[in-house]
């Protein structure tokens, strides 16, 4: 290959790092509040509704979650042929254009979420769940009313146990984004797949494996950065530090 | 100051608190004594609102907590009364519930600031002079975690009385601590004793409870047993039960 061939590769396969990046993006900004929202509906007294979340919950965590992808992206017309089709779900879909691009990012966006959400879930209701009741009760005692007691006390406790699991799942979901160009959708993970017999080498493939890598330990720094910025000794610990330093650089 | 009559608490058909009756006047200290089981601490939760009690009467400073209708089902004062009731007494846990994520000072003037709306100064100002008097100063800006098992309890000591309480609770204050702690804990309460502090304390110090309280109480199966002065009860005029109680206490 001659040095030409090898930025003109590069520079094709960077241009598909974006709709990678943006299934990444879009996933874990819907997926983390669904994530919490499922939580709770999991925690819920009223035994029906945690039931119907933990059978969402079973099916996403049971299944492939390219399966899902596929089911999410074909589905749709034979729903709309069965007679047991809901008439508002006909309603709802009738003008979708089933080709269009839009339609195969939602709907594929739509089964990261879901799949993610109920990852989330589970995590986010471990770390509730493992509050000591001792600290519901010293707030109760001490006069903080549910909501207080919930924003001061336990979630920034909760936040804080969560934070290495979560990012566990995220690392995870950049190297997950690769399934999408099973759909097919034209992320990196396609484009350097088809690119391997044009340019009879191994090198798209080659250059894939580093952006994930180089993605995964750019997360994983920021991810730990953020788990010491919530340890308050640690971060009594740099401002002591700080000052220190300060007052030697004026003396 | 406080008033319970014909309390009873049930845990599904368990019964826990059968007909306990006592009254603790203002500046005086109670202690509550007994084998485990025996209802002390459920006692004690269900006067700070962290158990719902099943029937009978509590009075907290006059206000009526709860009641029995003349159905036979517990009433409860509506929210706003249950709060300002909470307000009035502090409670101590064995555990010390101390917020892992705040430093001391904070989890003292937390309460202050977010239930009393204190100005953070002003409940800064009384958050020091607590740590003062529980020998903790310096430590204001530890988290709970660097300290030892005393200081926490202290710590929590201290975070029960920024809310200026009319009466304060103790649930086993020494019982997660090692011997060698005890001792400051309990200094602690007696200073607060000294003080005209009225106080119910749950313990398993018996000496101590002999030493500080105006009135002990001693519970077993769910009922008040017996009840009087600490001469009295460790005297020689106490119900063979309780004599035997504390026969089998000192042996261990």
């Amino acid at each position: 290959m001659t040095g030409e061939q090898i930025e003109t590769l590069f520079g094709l396969m960077l241009e598909y790092t974006i709709p990678t990046l943006k299934i990444f993006c879009f996933t874990l900004l819907y997926s983390i509040p669904l994530g919490m929202v499922v939580a709770l509906l999991k925690m819920c007294k009223i035994k029906p509704i945690s039931w119907l979340t933990n059978i969402y919950i079973l099916i996403m965590r049971g299944t492939p979650l390219l399966l899902q992808l596929i089911v999410a992206q074909y589905s749709v017309p034979y729903i709309l042929k069965s007679d047991a089709c809901p008439a508002f779900l006909h309603a709802l879909l009738d003008g979708v254009d089933i080709r269009s691009e839009t339609y195969t990012f939602n709907m594929m966006l739509f089964a990261f979420v879901l799949n993610y959400a109920a990852y989330f879930a589970e995590i986010f209701r471990g770390g509730i769940e493992s509050i000591p009741r001792g600290q519901y009760e010293a707030a109760g005692a001490l006069g903080l009313n549910r909501t207080q007691t919930f924003f001061r006390i336990i979630l920034p406790q909760v936040i804080r146990r969560v934070l290495p699991a979560s990012s566990n799942e995220i690392i995870t979901l950049v190297k997950d984004t690769s399934l999408a160009s099973a759909i097919p959708y034209m992320e990196i993970m396609y484009i350097a797949k088809k690119q391997v017999p044009t340019y009879a080498s191994l090198l798209p493939l080659f250059m894939a494996g580093l952006f994930y890598f180089a993605f995964a330990m750019v997360l994983t720094l920021l991810l730990s950065l953020i788990e010491k910025s919530l340890d308050p000794m640690w971060r009594r610990n740099v401002k002591t530090l700080r000052k220190g330093i300060f007052r030697r650089g004026n003396a | 100051m406080l008033e319970v009559k014909n309390l009873s608490k049930s845990f599904d058909k368990l019964c826990v608190l059968k007909d306990i009756n006592f009254t603790v006047e203002k500046g005086e200290v109670v202690a509550v004594i007994g084998p485990s089981g025996s209802g002390k601490s459920t006692l004690l939760r269900c006067v700070n609102q962290l158990e719902k009690a099943g029937g009978g009467e509590i009075n907290v400073c006059g206000i009526n907590m709860m009641h029995t209708n003349e159905k036979g089902k517990a009433v409860f004062a509506d929210t706003k009364t249950l709060r300002e009731i909470r307000l009035k007494t502090g409670l101590v846990f064995q555990n010390f519930n101390l917020f892992p994520h705040m430093t001391v000072l904070r989890n003292i003037t937390e309460a202050p600031t977010l239930v009393l709306k204190k100005s953070k100064a002003e409940a800064r100002e009384h958050a020091i002079e607590l740590l003062r008097k529980m020998g903790l100063e310096a430590k204001a800006d530890a988290y709970p975690s660097e300290l030892s098992g005393g200081q926490q309890q202290r710590v929590s000591i201290a975070r029960a009385l920024a809310l200026d309480p009319e009466i304060l609770f103790f649930d086993e204050p020494t019982s997660a601590l090692d011997p060698e702690l005890t001792g400051e804990i309990l200094k602690v309460i007696k200073e607060l004793a000294n003080d005209g502090m009225t106080m119910v304390i749950v313990t398993h110090e018996m000496a101590f409870a002999h030493d500080v309280a105006d009135k002990v109480i001693f519970m077993e199966g769910g009922y008040i047993v017996d009840e009087g002065t600490p001469e009295h009860l460790f005297g020689d005029n106490a119900s063979d039960r309780l004599k035997q109680f504390l026969q089998r206490f000192n042996q261990h």
